[in-house]
């Protein structure tokens, strides 16, 4: 044990100081910015302005599947493209660049006690081409042919061939060339990332000292550079089967009765690149939500997060495993079964860490003194949606319960609950919890409540009668059910339900976006620490942060970020940067 | 996908151990005081630009190992035929090294503070670089004038593909030496003259290292180098 007296007498800080950079115009102090935190709402608003998007080519799917037939306009076609792009930019464009672009570029200085990220210049060009990213998948709406209709796997050879929507004209290869550059351009973001935390901590900041939510975006940001080259490189070869003519993926094949140019490609091949991707993809996003949960049930319960140490281990572990388990989404390729079961193995195993981080949240609660505020019902819920969401994985992870389950509704309501619902109920949580420092202002409490309620509530009406009709065996993919006869009676009425409560919790939303509008200017001022917390972004001088965020100097840390409710303190929490030793009578946890 | 499960090993091996540097056992709840001061868990001691350049560096190794690992898996099927190698590729392989050598001996003279030398040193490395680009292109004439076009066979595809790939960020190399050539006749001051020539010769040597790899794959090599490993182990 390490007990290191009061620390009154510390030389003056060693950390070198780093050159700001410091802006001369409008346009480079708000547009063009090198400044971490005008980069995170850049990132944070086009992530939410596309996202919106996809959460009406939702509401599209739910017309067509809810009231078949009652809608001309959405073709089978067009059906097949609203699929693709809602899940396309569900998972990559919003989920990934709000929680590492987002939360990563404004809070990882903030936390660890640095002016800046290390290379703003390169933050900067990481925004931009994230945004030329969009715009390129946007741009895919408006071309000839429309955008791609292949599903957000883009498996081959379907996604580009004559029968799928967008697969002979410009639709895939717009996606392509959107993803490669929204990995050029995470790349860039990613490397700041990764290097700020190592680097620019301040004095005292040791690994172990960092929040939870630190811990979440650095393992996702080092697992989602060493991941998404695996989709680069799919991509890039996808690209040339498409517009060249090569063979990598696309077997001798014949379409409209003329046989195509191609032959001997693997299409499995691109499967095992897409999900050596694809399933550390599930934990880029919920690592961030993992950590950023901690801290937040760690603040509204006044008590220090229960297995710190533990909480650590199981992000390293859980970073490390999901790199082992990518062929479990492909049990139905005709695999070998003792590949099967490697797989299968490791993903039971992958249950444990995260077991430890529910029973550790849960652990923190218990005589915690909880305060239900906005942000802690958002966390409340992700836990619940979580488990739930976890528990089916643990179905569809062993192969002779996948096989029969994997292509109905089943599948569907397990990985929205898991990583749409759960991770989203996080951010939420988060923009509840931190806008009073972006901003200076409180959002409106009544507002959150009635979010939050119709939010929770109503994604559980949407996801939980799926895992139903997906266990009845009601195919996934189809847009139109033209045989019910697999369904009890009493179920043919729940797609139209299920669409009624996707259109509520959508409707819900827009509240959402009023509340977030309205509360810069007129929600309660917040001052510099409304919660109460311990953690450095909420000592800054100023709220909003300044420019440099701390002054004139750097804080120093003298303490871990969970000193809630210290037995001997004069108040229920302790800054990181407050020296001097409290409660002696503390016992170890 | 063996390949790139080999690579992720090092990695994870290596962020294990720079991990158990970090006192991952230590009981934060305990300690009070700035304890970094007493430990030394600051940051490392190299310039952050290293450090940034080296996760690069990760990110790049990985992109050639899955494709690497692709072509291993593409191979195994049964339209793949080999193509020939152009002779020529030996050469821009001497080239290649030739540069990695001037700015090996640019960065020696840039930590001496001979300002000639290091002039003479990035002048050579990117003439160098730009005469093994041009040696490259000259393989691919070659192999189209024979006819392997990329798209008669799978072989022929990687060829160009793995070989494109790998030109293409010889070519991102020589933006930032043209920009740091350009700093060494500007009058940058030596202390960042000499970690810009050091990133240059960082980036420079690894890029040498992947061509050597890939020149070992497309010839085959590595092919024969795997299946003796095969035979050693059943």
């Amino acid at each position: 044990m390490v007990d290191v007296t009061p620390a009154d007498a510390v030389p003056p800080a060693e950390v070198a100081e780093m050159e700001l950079y410091h802006p001369h115009s409008w346009w480079t102090k708000y547009v063009f910015s090198q400044d971490a935190k005008v980069i995170a709402i850049q990132y944070s608003a086009t992530a939410t302005a596309i996202g919106l998007v996809a959460l009406v080519l939702s509401w599209m799917m739910r017309l067509q599947l809810g009231f078949p037939g009652t809608f001309d306009f959405i073709t089978p076609e067009a059906y097949y493209q609203f699929i693709t792009m809602h899940g396309m930019i569900m998972v990559i464009y919003l989920l990934t660049a709000l929680f590492l672009g987002g939360f990563g570029n404004y809070l990882i200085p903030l936390m660890v006690g640095a002016r800046d990220m290390v290379f703003p210049y390169v933050n900067m060009l990481s925004y931009w081409i994230y945004l030329l990213a969009v715009l390129v998948l946007v741009s895919s709406f408006f071309a000839p042919g429309g955008p791609t209709g292949a599903g957000w796997t883009l498996y081959p050879p379907q996604a580009i061939m004559t029968g799928t929507p967008g697969g002979q004209d410009w639709g895939i290869i717009l996606m392509l060339v959107s993803l490669i550059l929204f990995i050029i351009g995470f790349t860039m973001g990613g490397l700041n990332y990764v290097v700020t935390v190592l680097q620019a901590r301040t004095r005292g900041m040791t690994l172990m000292r960092l929040p939870l939510t630190v811990w979440g975006i650095f393992t996702a940001t080092v697992m989602a550079l060493l991941a998404f080259p695996a989709l680069f490189v799919a991509c890039v070869m996808m690209l040339f089967d498409r517009a060249l003519g090569t063979s990598f993926f696309m077997p001798a094949i014949v379409e409209m009765g003329e046989q195509l140019q191609h032959g001997g490609g693997s299409p499995i091949l691109f499967q095992h690149l897409f999900w050596f991707f694809g399933h550390p993809e599930v934990y880029i996003v919920a690592l961030p939500a993992f950590g950023i949960v901690s801290d937040l049930i760690s603040t509204h319960a006044r008590k220090n997060i229960f297995g710190y140490r533990m909480m650590v281990w199981a992000i390293v572990g859980i970073g490390a495993l999901s790199f082992v388990v990518w062929a479990h989404h492909m049990y139905v390729s005709g695999m070998h079964p003792y590949f099967g079961f490697f797989f299968a193995t490791t993903t039971l195993i992958i249950a444990v860490p995260t077991a430890i981080k529910v029973y550790n949240w849960v652990l923190t609660l218990w005589r915690g003194d909880i305060h239900l505020t906005v942000p802690m019902l958002f966390a409340l819920a992700f836990i619940v949606t979580f488990v739930n969401g976890g528990l089916t994985g643990l179905f569809l992870g062993n192969v002779v319960v996948d096989v029969p389950l994997s292509d109905t509704m089943f599948v569907v309501a397990h990985f929205h609950m898991v990583m749409g619902v759960a991770p989203i109920l996080v951010i939420f949580g988060a923009i509840y919890h931190w806008y009073p420092k972006v901003t200076g202002r409180m959002l409106n409490e009544a507002m959150g409540q009635f979010h939050f309620w119709v939010t929770f509530l109503g994604a559980y009406l949407i996801f939980f009668p799926m895992h139903y009709l997906g266990l009845m065996g009601v195919p996934r993919r189809y847009n139109e059910l033209t045989d019910m006869t697999m369904m009890t009676e009493s179920a043919h009425d729940l797609n139209s339900f299920i669409s009624i409560m996707a259109f509520l919790v959508g409707f819900a939303q827009i509240v959402f976006l009023f509340n977030l509008i309205w509360s810069i200017r007129h929600g309660r001022e917040a001052g510099g620490n409304p919660w109460r917390a311990t953690t450095l972004e909420w000592q800054t001088p100023e709220t909003p942060p300044a420019h440099g965020n701390f002054g004139k100097e750097l804080p120093i840390v003298y303490r871990w970020a969970y000193d809630y409710s210290v037995p001997g303190a004069k108040e229920d929490f302790i800054p990181q940067n407050v020296p001097g030793s409290f409660g002696s009578s503390r016992e170890p946890a | 996908m063996s390949v790139i499960l080999v690579f992720l090993l090092v990695i994870a091996g290596f962020a294990g151990w720079w991990l158990s540097h970090q006192r991952l056992m230590a009981k934060p709840w305990l300690e009070q005081g700035a304890i970094g001061d007493i430990i030394g868990l600051e940051g490392s001691a190299l310039p952050t630009a290293k450090i940034g350049l080296g996760v690069f560096l990760a990110v790049v190794g990985c992109l050639f190992a899955l494709f690497t690992s692709a072509y291993f898996m593409r191979m195994a099927l049964s339209d793949w035929q080999a193509l020939p190698l152009p002779r020529v590729l030996w050469f821009n392989t001497g080239v290649l090294v030739l540069s990695s050598v001037a700015l090996q001996c640019a960065s020696v003279a840039a930590r001496r503070g001979q300002i000639d030398t290091v002039r003479l040193g990035l002048v050579t490395a990117g003439l160098t670089a730009l005469g093994f680009l041009i040696g490259q292109l000259v393989a691919w004439r070659e192999l189209t004038a024979d006819g392997y076009l990329l798209t008669a066979n799978p072989a022929n595809s990687f060829f160009y593909l793995i070989t494109g790939m790998h030109g293409l960020h010889i070519l991102g190399g020589l933006v930032g030496l043209s920009r740091t050539t350009a700093g060494a006749w500007n009058g940058t001051p030596p202390e960042r003259l000499r970690l810009s020539v050091e990133l240059c010769a960082m980036y420079w040597h690894f890029l040498l290292f992947v061509w050597l790899a890939i020149f070992a794959l497309l010839a085959g090599w590595a092919a024969t180098f795997i299946e003796i490993c095969r035979q050693l182990l059943t």
